[in-house]
């Protein structure tokens, strides 16, 4: 597989450093190409751009456009083939420009590259990786600021992760490039310039960062469920809350599929209380799939329902409207003295 | 002989080595691919195609014996099948729709694997990466693209253009002339040419997408569109092997030697319905379905032998017992596969342990258990 590609000199940054969740993956994406020769990087914009949100900067520099693919302006196409060079033994790591892109390619990604192990019993795998820049409140036109991540949560055979913060942004996306399962990669696009320090010599594997939730912080009267871009707020209103003497636990899912259900129920056993925040809509969302979860599992613990904080059931609103829409610090908090309240 | 009922898609520039009357006719562009068939030769594809067409004809009385879920035939459509097939090197991949049972056949999957799916056991049914012929895809124009993919992937192994016929690596995908309106199937025209991935793209127009004849899905010739895409491209008899075999051998030969993709349009017929499910009596006319029945691909090949005197009684009769053999194992195997174990369903879903499957297989296993206790302590 390498008789012809050449072999760069390949520099990786280590140590801890202080990054952008932007650059964290940047730093997991040159690590994984450098450490990996059949790690390719494909999409609209990815080489000499560097993607638009300069993601992939750098890396058409470094390792050459045999692994760094400016590919034709088709999401199909671009999953579709991601696939057939993974039957062929390389591990594509695709990027769709946009949360709201996403869906020429929701066929080859459903009914192709969620099954095709399955269909083969095994004998296939299918190391892809998808990353979406997902979420609202950058102030965007239409179809840039959506949150589908549940979409593919409820196919079989797909994982769907998201992270929160820089370390694990670089941590998720080398292990979602290692393992052997499809990855949907959802970047939280409004947390891409918040800094953080990550150990670029962490190892991937350790804590199991595909398949397990995370209690970011500590508390005992309520526990707030959220991922992706909302774990700073429901950072912020624990904070907040902390001021007027409510203690919240604060729990990152990081991964939908799996979802870790028994962290988030070890915490509500302890508080009693759960509020669920998300960006994408309420109705069937992935705080549904908690809630149900939490009232199966902790029914007799519970002193209140499971709420939920999230989108409506509209589209996308205008720009001008998205701090109405999204879930909001005040929202969550308003959410935090109904659960209070019971 | 009757006019051609096919209106805008005339025969016109069809590449054709054996006239529907069996005489083989000089092609200055296609004879040297077609130099290496001898009569030998020609009798294995005889032989592939006729085991190709019992097989069929066994799997569409076993569904409807009621033993198959569904069951595309293949009937009409063994020549283009064959003969592109027998062009490929064993490294080759094939990606094929659902309705290739002729080349699986000649890629060596035993033809009783491939009722696995249609029975309702298997939702592939052998080793695609042994035969280097990928599972069936259900999806119309799914597979187009990951062929396309694949054979980027070949490029980056670095196995075009070698020069060495035992390395260099050519990819093919199947699918029908329904397919080419999917947009995946414009899209894997669109990164192949960019990357000029070796790969043939082998459009069987057979005619109909279901009830919808090749004149819903096109305006002109199939094969035209490929050239904007900046693909050359050939319009074949599909039901003439021997062409089938040379024009595919051609575009092999130039994926192989990096010169990038090409568009096959192998004009042929279904004879058959689009599935044991279809009705074609509601949409199409009799008068058509015997004017291709006139001009079946099997009888043709066996004409060509038959006149030349190589098609040997004792070939003939060794070949009819091994179709009846074939039947027979079809039948008996067919029917001999029984439910898989239910806790299959629940096996690679994931390759690494993923929380939620296990704890539903979990539940499940204890769910079914507690029958068998009711059962045992009670009843």
């Amino acid at each position: 597989m390498t008789t012809t590609a050449e072999r760069p000199q390949v520099a990786t940054a280590t140590g801890v450093q202080r990054l952008t969740m932007a650059k964290a993956i940047t730093e997991g994406l040159r690590k994984a190409m450098a450490d990996d020769p059949t790690v390719l990087v494909m999409g609209e914009d990815v080489g000499r751009l560097g993607g638009v949100f300069r993601v992939t900067d750098g890396l058409l520099a470094q390792f050459g456009e045999r692994r760094v693919v400016d590919t034709p302006l088709a999401e199909s196409g671009i999953v579709g083939t991601a696939i057939g060079l993974a039957l062929r033994g390389y591990r594509p790591v695709c990027e769709i420009q946009f949360d709201g892109f996403v869906f020429p390619a929701f066929d080859q990604i459903t009914t192709q590259l969620a099954k095709m192990r399955y269909r083969s019993r095994g004998r296939f795998e299918l190391p892809v990786v998808i990353r979406i820049p997902y979420g609202g409140g950058i102030g965007a036109v239409e179809h840039h600021s959506e949150s589908p991540e549940v979409l593919f949560a409820h196919t079989a055979g797909l994982r769907v992760v998201s992270p929160s913060s820089p370390a694990d942004a670089n941590r998720m996306i080398r292990a979602a490039i290692a393992s052997p399962d499809p990855v949907l990669f959802f970047e939280p696009k409004v947390r891409y310039w918040g800094k953080g320090d990550v150990d670029l010599d962490a190892s991937p594997d350790e804590g199991s960062v595909l398949d397990s939730a995370r209690v970011v912080r500590a508390g005992v009267d309520v526990t707030l469920v959220a991922y992706g871009p909302t774990v700073a707020t429901a950072l912020a209103a624990a904070e907040s809350a902390a001021a007027s003497g409510t203690s919240i636990e604060v729990v990152d899912l990081r991964a939908l599929s799996p979802l870790d259900a028994s962290t988030v129920a070890a915490s509500v056993r302890k508080t009693g209380r759960c509020v669920v925040v998300h960006e994408a809509p309420v109705l069937y969302g992935s705080g549904a799939e908690v809630a149900a979860r939490i009232t199966e599992e902790c029914f007799y613990h519970l002193q209140a329902p499971v709420l939920r904080v999230g989108g409506f059931h509209t589209p996308y609103p205008v720009a001008k409207l998205e701090h109405d829409y999204l879930p909001s610090l005040d929202r969550v908090l308003d959410a935090v003295d109904r659960s209070l309240g019971f | 002989m009757p006019a051609s009922p096919l209106g805008p898609l005339s025969e016109e520039g069809l590449v054709r080595l054996l006239t529907p009357a069996g005489e083989r006719v000089p092609d200055a562009a296609y004879d040297e691919y077609a130099s290496d068939l001898d009569p030998a030769r020609l009798r294995a594809f005889y032989r592939d195609m006729v085991l190709t067409r019992r097989f069929d004809a066994e799997a569409t009385a076993l569904q409807r014996q009621g033993e198959l879920a569904l069951w595309p035939p293949t009937l009409g459509q063994e020549a283009a099948q064959v003969g592109s097939a027998h062009a490929l090197a064993t490294q080759d991949y094939v990606f094929p729709s659902y309705r290739e049972h002729g080349v699986a056949h000649v890629r060596h999957v035993d033809l009783v694997d491939v009722l696995r799916l249609f029975r309702g056991v298997d939702h592939g049914g052998w080793d695609a990466a042994a035969h280097g012929f990928h599972l069936y895809t259900v999806v119309v124009g799914a597979q187009p693209l990951h062929a396309v993919g694949y054979a980027m992937g070949v490029q980056l192994d670095g196995l075009v253009g070698t020069g060495d016929p035992a390395r260099d690596t050519a990819v093919v995908t199947y699918f029908g002339d329904g397919a080419t309106s999917e947009g995946d199937v414009n899209e894997a025209l669109i990164f192949a040419a960019v990357n000029r991935a070796p790969v043939v793209f082998f459009c069987q127009n057979n005619q109909w997408a279901i009830s919808a004849p090749t004149t819903r899905q096109a305006a002109a010739p199939i094969a035209d569109r490929a050239p904007g895409f900046g693909i050359p491209s050939v319009r074949v008899d599909g039901n003439d092997v021997v062409a089938c075999y040379a024009v595919t051998a051609a575009a092999l030969e130039r994926a192989r030697s990096g010169g990038g993709p090409t568009f096959i349009e192998a004009l042929t017929y279904r004879m058959g319905p689009h599935t044991t499910s279809d009705d074609p009596s509601r949409y199409r006319e009799r008068e058509q379905e015997e004017f291709w029945r006139l001009r079946d691909p099997i009888d043709r090949l066996r004409v060509h032998l038959d006149r030349a005197g190589e098609l040997a009684e004792v070939f003939q009769a060794e070949l009819a017992d091994e179709s009846d053999a074939l039947a027979e194992r079809v039948r008996a195997e067919g029917r001999a596969m029984g439910k898989p174990p239910t806790v299959s369903m629940f096996e690679h879903v994931y390759a690494t342990p993923h929380a939620v499957v296990d704890a539903e297989r979990e539940w499940f296993a204890g769910y079914e258990a507690s029958f068998v206790d009711a059962e045992g302590s009670g009843r």
